[in-house]
């Protein structure tokens, strides 16, 4: 076998070193009724170009996302990822290496954590950054769970517009760990309606800008009203090339934020792996979830980094740990932060505004179709009212080859919103896709 | 034209060159200090070539940031950062890499090529149904090589990693435990020598934590076990193979002790590794088990992730899985996203989609790769090499558990380094010095300065008596009081040993502009 580099002679030999008969007297613990004579029910090994062929053949019963016109978003975008990303997290120095715990033969990985923690404190407007979550929505379920440890409160305001994958996978973990939650009614342009929910009970406010609707909101009232009641206030984002145009949450008051950074150096991959990005404000850094990176120096005192404050997290702290996590996005945050490298502040906020004008031609063109846009303010992404249901619509577009964006229903069947359809445009759509996408749907229509 | 025309062949002599040699710029030849990229100078600068935008974005007046501080690369600058970068890791591909625990092993590169494929990574998680069959065929074929492993009937997939795995786990069992009635069970057992995510985890979901004690010969005491059984108890988290490297030969009773009293036995998989193809949890008693995708069956660890920790689950519990699950129909597979029908019971979510489909794919190659024949053997392989380095470093060192076979990792104390002024640490900072990443060290916490040696399947032979000679030297450099070999390793790393205290106490987690008329040398440590 390819992998096994172990021969029949190497074993016997190794077997006589270790004084045992044959292999299973190394197995000897295990209870006589639990040993398996023999290999399980499973197909025997097979080599490289036959493994090959049967994955591909299944990739092909799969239609890509590049294959034709393609509108979705709703929490995950298609991008154009530079070909530099990919080579380097193929390196095997990156590729195959552990945690970074022995931080002397680890500094390539320490690195790029300290620069990825820059990176994503600036482009949230915080002070600090933890090294990276499983992805935007486990990020958003450890800050409400980080803002009860600040707050010693118990109560977190969902608002009407977080994506309702991101609510209930807080509201499983929050409610798990005693919190309650309290979620809005699903709302295409009211975040802002949270602030009539906060009491003295409430740990923090959790509202998404742009939301799962696509609606940019200036959140800084929101802040006041919260902060005037001593809760926090949590901005998600779940497109991260948004940081490149809109005002950043910290700069409208936000204490913690979290997103998913999945949009900038990483591809759909049908939902993950993913890269959660979490940062908040200075005087809450001990409360944090997850690794953290620092500056310090060797014994010759040349510069260098470790993983630090770690007496919060679960190897040192077991029960009373910030959070369970342990393995996170290590890979994923270096595909991150090697895109943002190559962007920049100036590349990224062009590919921001690139984005929105691809945005707005699809808006323009959607409504010239006699469509209805619901989004009044937005970045990437629009919410419209289609004739019957999205999900039918969408379904049947799909046949004609164009995979017209995500039906909102699917994401939350009980909203009563049922005709609203989530539209997202990135610097991949083209003017020729915009033009499918509307003479499907005027075709349609006149059906 | 030969070579040597151009480049003329060296002679050795003086090599050496001058004690203390030290290079003007304070570089070590192709070991440079690479600047962090915000002192590259990039403030203008971006290293991707996009179009005009070809609306303004007046629409958003007011919601629009001033500026954005972060610095660019072109592609060549970028590529030389991230490869000089990359140069200071040590990674599996170098050499063994012995982290007990943790299961450093080869990643085949097929796997990524085929985590590449279009039809994989270029898919969105909420395409319908019918683009997707593909995507949702795999998943389906994944859980079934899950579940015929390990004999249990139900897997969920969607953990993102171990931990997340035993959050998954555990939920399935309060919400068990709730739905029988039984909701008042408030309490967790774990063993001491448990991996730290198991009490945190537990925590996590609200529960109380209690210690099992551990026998002389590093299993669970079943007297502890027994006496702290009972009504309030909601489930025991064992590892098994656990921490210690040892199997929990009395597992098929612990299981029955735990039933009896109205727990759930979660099993962590961490260790699955060690018996794949050889034991199958189901016959062992276990409720549910997460399974380390980036472990046992190899997707590579990337620096610290990402992983992935399916959960398989027995009948009792299968019910409470969470939501997404894959359904077979007659018209093709299904995605079913919400917790009604057949997943009324489901506690909940756990992340946004589906789980890491890129992993999904990666581990599924390996296991048509090795097929059931080749994972008996990975578990017999990974066997035999930890007995191999248990064996041939037993007369240096000191084995925790001297009696009987170890399995796929070889626990050792610091009994061997008494008197010699050398402690767990240095012996782990001498193994940088000598090319070796070190072991786990000071991990399980039941064992005096712990050395966990987990070589995996993948080592060869010679790799393994490379390894064990280089320990068996450094013992007997040990024995030799040559103590400042050691204290002050590492020598010869990119960097010497790092202040960890310093890092903590003045805690610096991000790069700031430092004003223009401070030296931007480092000071050392107070």
């Amino acid at each position: 076998m390819r992998y096994l580099p172990l021969t029949p002679d190497d074993r016997a030999q190794m077997l006589g070193v270790i004084g045992a008969p044959d292999i299973d007297a190394l197995f000897a613990d295990v209870p006589r009724a639990a040993r398996l004579a023999g290999p399980v029910d499973l197909p025997a090994h097979a080599g490289e170009m036959e493994v090959e062929r049967a994955l591909s053949a299944l990739a092909a019963l799969n239609r890509p996302a590049g294959a034709g016109p393609f509108f979705c978003g709703a929490g995950a975008y298609r991008h154009h990822v530079p070909a530099t990303v990919d080579h380097i997290i193929q390196r095997s120095e990156f590729l195959t290496s552990y945690t970074p715990y022995q931080p002397e033969i680890a500094q390539g990985t320490l690195q790029v954590l300290f620069e990825f923690q820059t990176q994503v404190a600036a482009l949230t407007g915080l002070d600090v950054a933890n090294a990276s979550m499983y992805d935007g929505s486990t990020a958003c379920a450890e800050a409400v769970m980080m803002a009860k440890r600040v707050t010693r409160r118990g109560k977190a305001i969902l608002s009407g517009g977080l994506h309702p994958h991101y609510a209930a996978v807080t509201r499983t973990l929050a409610e798990a760990e005693g919190m309650q939650t309290v979620r809005q009614p699903a709302a295409v342009d009211a975040e802002a309606a949270v602030v009539d929910a906060i009491d003295d009970q409430t740990a923090c406010v959790v509202v998404q800008t742009p939301n799962v609707f696509g609606v940019v909101t200036d959140v800084s009232r929101i802040a006041e009203a919260a902060h005037a009641k001593g809760a926090l206030l949590i901005v998600v984002t779940t497109e991260a090339v948004a940081f490149g145009l809109l005002k950043s949450p910290g700069e409208m008051g936000a204490d913690i934020a979290v997103a998913e950074g999945q949009s900038i150096g990483n591809a759909l991959n049908f939902g993950g792996p993913y890269v959660g990005l979490f940062a908040c404000r200075e005087k809450f850094v001990r409360n944090m979830p997850g690794r953290l990176c620092g500056e310090t120096v060797d014994a010759d005192g040349r510069r260098g980094y470790v993983l630090t404050l770690s007496t919060r997290e679960q190897h040192i702290r077991r029960e009373k740990a910030t959070s369970n996590i342990c393995t996170n996005s290590g890979l994923c945050a270096l595909a991150f932060s090697i895109h943002m490298s190559l962007l920049g502040g100036k590349g990224l906020g062009r590919l921001a505004r690139v984005n929105h004008a691809r945005a707005r031609e699809l808006a323009a063109a959607v409504a010239g179709a006699g469509v209805e846009v619901l989004t009044p303010r937005y970045f990437n992404e629009i919410a419209v009212r289609v004739t019957g249901s999205a999900a039918a619509l969408v379904d049947a577009l799909a046949a004609d080859g164009i995979l017209a964006g995500v039906p909102y229903s699917r994401l939350d069947p009980h909203a009563g919103l049922d005709d609203v359809l989530l539209l997202a445009a990135t610097e991949t759509t083209t003017s020729e896709d915009i033009a499918a996408l509307t003479a499907a749907l005027s075709a349609k229509a006149a059906r | 034209m030969s070579m040597n025309t151009v480049g003329r062949p060296t002679r050795p002599e003086g090599a050496a060159g001058p004690a203390g040699f030290a290079s003007l710029t304070g570089g070590r030849g192709l070991l440079q200090d690479e600047p962090l990229i915000f002192e590259l100078g990039g403030w203008d600068k971006t290293g991707v070539d996009l179009p005009e935008p070809e609306a303004d974005a007046s629409d958003l007046a007011g919601l629009v940031r001033e500026d954005l501080p972060l610095p660019g690369l072109s592609e060549p600058e970028a590529v030389r950062h991230y490869v000089r970068l990359s140069q200071k890791n040590h990674a599996i591909d170098l050499a063994l890499y012995p982290l007990g625990s943790c299961t450093m092993k080869h990643n085949p590169r097929l796997n990524e090529k085929a985590a590449r494929l279009a039809g994989f990574a270029d898919l969105h998680p909420l395409q319908p149904a019918s683009t997707i069959q593909g995507a949702l065929a795999l998943m389906d074929r994944l859980a079934h090589w899950l579940k015929t492993l390990t004999g249990m009937p139900a897997v969920a997939l969607s953990p993102k990693a171990g931990a997340h795995g035993e959050l998954c786990g555990l939920l399935c069992i309060k919400a068990a435990h709730e739905a029988a009635g039984q909701g008042h069970r408030r309490k967790v057992l774990v063993p001491t020598s448990a991996h730290g995510t198991n009490p945190a985890t537990a925590a996590f979901v609200g529960y109380a934590v209690t210690e099992i004690a551990q026998t002389d010969d590093g299993r669970v005491d079943l007297a502890d076990l027994e006496a702290k059984l009972g009504p309030d108890v909601a489930a025991i988290m064992v590892t098994n193979p656990n921490t210690c490297g040892l199997f929990e030969r009395d597992v098929l009773e612990i299981a029955r002790l735990t039933h009896a009293a109205g727990a759930y036995f979660y099993c962590d998989g961490a260790n699955f590794n060690a018996i794949v193809g050889r034991v199958r949890p189901g016959d062992l008693g276990v409720d549910a088990m997460h399974i380390n995708l980036h472990k046992t069956f190899s997707t590579p660890h990337g620096g610290g992730g990402p992983g992935a920790g399916p959960v398989v689950l027995s009948e009792a519990l299968a019910p409470f899985a969470p939501a997404p699950w894959v359904l077979s129909a007659a018209d093709g597979f299904q995605l079913l996203e919400e917790p009604t029908g057949d997943a009324a019971q489901a506690f909940g979510r756990l992340c946004a989609f589906h789980g890491q489909m890129g992993m999904f794919v990666r581990a599924y190659a390996y296991m048509l790769s090795h097929g059931s024949d080749g994972l008996r053997q990975v578990a017999e392989d990974a066997v035999l090499n930890a007995n191999y380095v248990k064996a041939r470093l037993s007369d240096v060192m000191s084995p925790a558990f001297p009696d009987g076979p170890c399995m796929h990792e070889a626990l050792f104390d610091d009994a061997w380094l008494e008197g010699t002024g050398v402690t767990t640490l240095d012996v782990a900072k001498a193994m940088i010095d000598e090319g070796f990443h070190p072991m786990t060290m000071y991990f399980p916490l039941v064992v005096h300065g712990a050395m966990l040696i987990e070589p995996t399947e993948t080592e060869s032979k010679a790799e393994l008596d490379r390894f064990c000679e280089t320990l068996r030297a450094l013992a007997a450099a040990a024995r030799q009081g040559q103590a400042e070999r050691f204290k002050g390793a590492p020598f010869l790393a990119p960097l010497r040993r790092l202040d960890e205290t310093l890092a903590a106490r003045r805690p610096k987690l991000a790069w700031r502009p430092e004003p223009a008329t401070v030296a931007p040398a480092p000071s050392a440590a107070e």
